[in-house]
């Protein structure tokens, strides 16, 4: 994105809070502005609203302004915009404005914020932005069953680290529209909210997403892209961003951030009765998407299970850190951490391997679909069939008798296996996705989707689609996305919906492009166009029963285009998705854990992951590893952490442990497909599986080499230090 | 300004440049080299790597003038012709990337873990690039790309 030349653009660099919650008594740019060029913009010179929350059942008053009016509420949050030549004078000028905080007490941790002694936004009178669930005890829950068993633990913050930081550039062009390049997932959707939140009509906006470095869930429309298509329209000059990443630590929001405490009950042959999940969600400093992730783990709760009971709750409350939103997964990592390390605790009281506790507790397969106490309604599934393939492929048994070895000798370092069956919702909404396809001049297809792309590769899998479904070698077929002025409508990326959708709506609109063409192809041959077949293997169009009687694509373009009828050739497609779908799988972690220092290595995780029918198997995979990477993160390494007055403790790569090839495995990915029968591909979403997967795998390995001595949990990221503190407990 | 004397992809060049100005804005800004990537302002991705004199360099870290009288190579200096490089060929195949942002520094930290070790193990793969992150791809695939590089003698 930072590639992109836009002559005699002005630089943005944005002046940050550096202290987590404050009243801002005074900014004074005298000093900035005194360099060359620079000028200094604050909230006083905005006339723009709040951004945000944009979700009904949140609290209305705890949006985001654009620039602080006066209060901070994070470290990062933008107090005052620098204008100047280049990035360089802009960095120097940024430290010149001088801000005189008031400082105020910090509220760091989610459990002191649902307290609400010292408010955040005290017009609010609270800093809870949401709720979900019933807040109603059912006494009876537990009813029936001879254990009952509970634990905590926090899915700790993360930070999405995509590799390229965000990057934002805007220019007003002669007619008064403004084109806005954007490091985005979402292209169609930023335009919409740009319109809302600038007061203009959509018409007058034009968002082209380029090639982005990952999103994660992170890169979605935020203040600063709005900030900078704002200045271009008041500078009438074109202006650019782009962050650095210890800017980007604290700037683009952080996903998970929320605690969990679990209680499951059942009978002693092991058959799980009630469960109740309660979650205090962390939104950080302003309600936005994070505010509703806890919907998601609600919805999810019952994980693979048949459980008879579910009871969920949860709070999402305000405090003074970095803004939470989506990260691969967002909210339905938390629903598996906690109802699989609920079913290891189950089975760890009644002594009996948590294996066989999962066998007795599946929704069976032929039960779909099939809706859960917690009330989604899932697709397909064959969830016994992942496990013990999973557990085939990692050779289960032989592990286990190497751990009890291992344990009858006392041995120093441990063998843990862990287990992990998921369910997970993609699509989560039921989306629509437009597609289009047109036929070109040479004969060749161009695809046009609603959808995006940064790094899932899209572009070769709707190709692949469109190719298949007109006959055409994959080369022939180019995909065009992240255009709103060339692609009519869209959603973007994000919950692992696109193919499921917009390759369906490619597939679609493919299979409409057929039909014109069958009656172009009759009007050239003067046969009926219920006659005309395409033969697939050499991409011709011909009369049924007749080969000789045909046209190719290459001729059939030339004639159309010698005719004027190229236009024709083309056809528009919106796939609506009935219901979301339910991908899921079985994940197996083996680690070797030192007990006396407490250091943990990830020695193999064995992953099945169905994602329904696979379109391309080698770009499914890669989004398997990369899935299965961030989750083994969160289980081993990552932690976004504040000191108490909520200062970023690990707000560079250097102190957040983003995991190198030195500090992972390879992945045994073992393939697995159940088709859904809701879209035509039979696909449902594979782009945060992997994630979902590990880390309650990785989590529960851990504490599974540490039961012997007495250890109940580990907290995330269950990293050398941790191991170190539970031992010590255990031992206490 | 300061000036300075290298050979970048094979063809010299002569420039005034700032004292602080880094390597990698050098190449990108000054020259126009846009595959090289900044990641990070703390030495930690990779995503910046070159290849100066042969060896792998994090060109966020040194300066322009460091760089004086050195050959220097970046991922628009690796492929001959049409023809990739034996190891951007094999991150291709093994569908090595996916956002492709830590590519080109993984390609070139590559080209110089296979010059001073051929045929290296996993283990000495996966250290050898502990330099650099990627976030997309779980590592997976490049092991396996550097893995078929070697074998392909790149
Ligand atoms: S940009 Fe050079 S190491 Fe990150
Ligand atoms: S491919 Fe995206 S960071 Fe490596």
């Amino acid at each position: 994105m930072e590639n992109l030349s836009l002559e005699g653009a002005l630089t943005v660099t944005f002046v940050r809070s550096l202290l987590a919650h404050a009243n801002i008594v005074d900014v004074d740019a005298t000093a900035a502005e005194a360099l060359p060029n620079v000028q200094v913009m604050t909230a006083a010179d905005l006339d723009l609203g709040v951004f945000g929350p944009g979700f009904p059942d949140v609290n209305p008053s705890m949006g985001r302004p654009l620039l602080v009016v006066d209060r901070v509420r994070f470290v990062g949050d933008i107090i005052a915009i620098v204008i100047s030549d280049d990035s360089a004078t802009g960095a120097d000028a940024a430290e010149l404005v001088y801000v005189d905080y008031d400082q105020l007490p910090a509220v760091v941790s989610p459990h002191e914020s649902a307290k609400d002694e010292a408010l955040l936004f005290p017009e609010a009178g609270t800093n809870v932005a949401t709720r979900a669930g019933s807040p109603e005890h059912d006494e009876n829950l537990f009813d029936g069953c001879d254990v009952v068993v509970s634990g905590t633990f926090v899915s700790q913050r993360m930070a999405p680290c995509p590799l390229e930081a965000r990057s934002a550039a805007a220019e007003l062009g002669p007619d008064g529209r403004i084109t806005a390049w954007l490091s985005t997932q979402t292209p169609h959707q930023d335009r919409t909210a740009l319109a809302e939140t600038l007061g203009l009509d959509p018409a007058q906006i034009r968002v082209v997403g380029l090639d982005v470095g990952g999103g994660f869930g992170a890169k979605t429309l935020n203040v600063e892209e709005v900030l900078v298509v704002w200045l271009a329209r008041r500078l009438g000059r074109p202006v650019r961003w782009t962050e650095t990443r210890s800017e980007s630590m604290t700037a683009l929001p952080h996903g998970r951030a929320a605690s969990l405490e679990y209680t499951i009950g059942g009978t002693r042959d092991g058959k799980v009765l009630a469960y109740r999940l309660e979650v205090l969600q962390d939104c950080g400093a302003y309600a936005s998407v994070g505010a509703v992730l806890p919907g998601l783990t609600g919805l999810m709760a019952s994980g693979v299970y048949a459980i008879p009971r579910i009871e969920f709750e949860s709070r999402s409350v305000v405090t003074n850190t970095t803004p939470v939103s989506a990260f691969r997964g967002a909210g339905r990592p938390e629903a598996s951490q906690a109802i699989e390390r609920a079913i290891d605790t189950f089975a760890a009281e009644l002594g009996m391997d948590p294996a066989e506790v999962r066998r007795r507790n599946f929704i069976p397969t032929n039960a779909f679909p099939y809706t859960t106490a917690s009330h989604a309604a899932y697709d397909s599934g064959d969830y016994e069939g992942a496990l013990e393939l999973a557990l085939r492929s990692v050779g289960y048994d032989a592990l286990r008798d190497e751990q009890r070895q291992r344990r009858e000798r006392a041995a120093t370092t441990q063998l843990g296996i862990g287990i992990s069956c998921y369910v997970e919702i993609t699509n989560g909404i039921a989306e629509i996705e437009f597609g289009e396809v047109e036929i070109t001049r040479d004969g060749g297809a161009i695809v046009r989707t609603g959808s995006f792309s940064h790094g899932q590769g899209h572009e070769t899998t709707f190709a692949m689609i469109a190719a298949e479904r007109l006959g055409l070698p994959v080369e022939k077929v180019t995909v065009h996305k992240g255009d709103t002025d060339e692609v009519a409508r869209g959603t973007g990326t994000y919950g692992s919906k696109s193919t499921q959708i917009g390759g369906a709506a490619a597939r679609l609109a493919a299979d409409d492009v057929l039909e014109v063409a069958k009656q172009l192809v009759g009007d050239y041959l003067e046969a009926s166009p219920a006659d005309i077949v395409l033969d697939p293997a050499l991409g011709r169009l011909h009369v049924a029963g007749a080969h000789s009687l045909g046209i190719s694509w290459a001729d059939l373009a030339l004639r159309a285009s010698a005719d004027g009828r190229l236009a024709e050739l083309r056809a528009e497609h919106e796939f609506q998705a009935a219901a979301p779908t339910f991908p899921f799988g079985a994940h197996v972690a083996v680690v070797e854990v030192d007990t006396e220092t407490g250091r943990v290595e990830l020695r193999r995780l064995v992953a099945v992951d169905d994602a329904g029918t696979l379109i391309n198997p080698l770009i499914a995979q890669g989004q398997v590893h990369g899935g299965i990477a961030a989750g083994v993160a969160q289980a081993l390494y990552e932690d976004f952490v504040y000191d108490d007055d909520g200062n970023p403790l690990t707000g560079t790569f250097v102190g957040y442990a983003f995991p190198s090839s030195a500090d992972l495995p390879s992945w045994e990915a073992v393939e697995m497909e159940t088709p859904t029968p809701l879209n035509v591909l039979g696909a449902k979403g594979i782009g945060e599986s992997g994630t979902i997967g590990a880390t309650p795998a990785v989590h529960n390995a851990v504490v599974d080499a540490l039961a012997p001595l007495g250890v109940r949990n580990v907290d995330l990221p269950a990293n050398g230090e941790n191991v170190w503190r539970a031992l010590r407990k255990a031992k206490a | 300004m300061t000036s300075v004397a290298l050979t970048v992809n094979g063809s010299r060049c002569e420039a005034d440049v700032e004292p602080r100005q880094l390597l990698v804005y050098f190449l990108r800004d000054r020259l126009g080299l846009k595959g090289t990537n900044v990641g990070c302002d703390t030495t930690s991705c990779g995503a910046c790597t070159v290849l100066v004199d042969d060896e792998s360099v994090k060109s966020c870290t040194v300066f322009a003038v460091q760089a004086d009288g050195s050959e220097v190579t970046t991922v628009e200096g690796l492929a001959r012709g049409d023809a990739l490089h034996p190891v951007q060929q094999a991150f291709h195949e093994q569908h090595a990337l996916q956002c492709g942002y830590c590519t080109p520094g993984f390609v070139l930290a590559t080209v110089s873990l296979l010059k001073e070790n051929p045929n290296p193990s996993e283990t000495e793969i996966r250290e050898g690039l502990e330099g650099n992150l990627c976030r997309c791809t779980g590592y997976h695939n490049i092991v396996k790309a550097v893995q078929a590089a070697a074998r392909a003698g790149a």
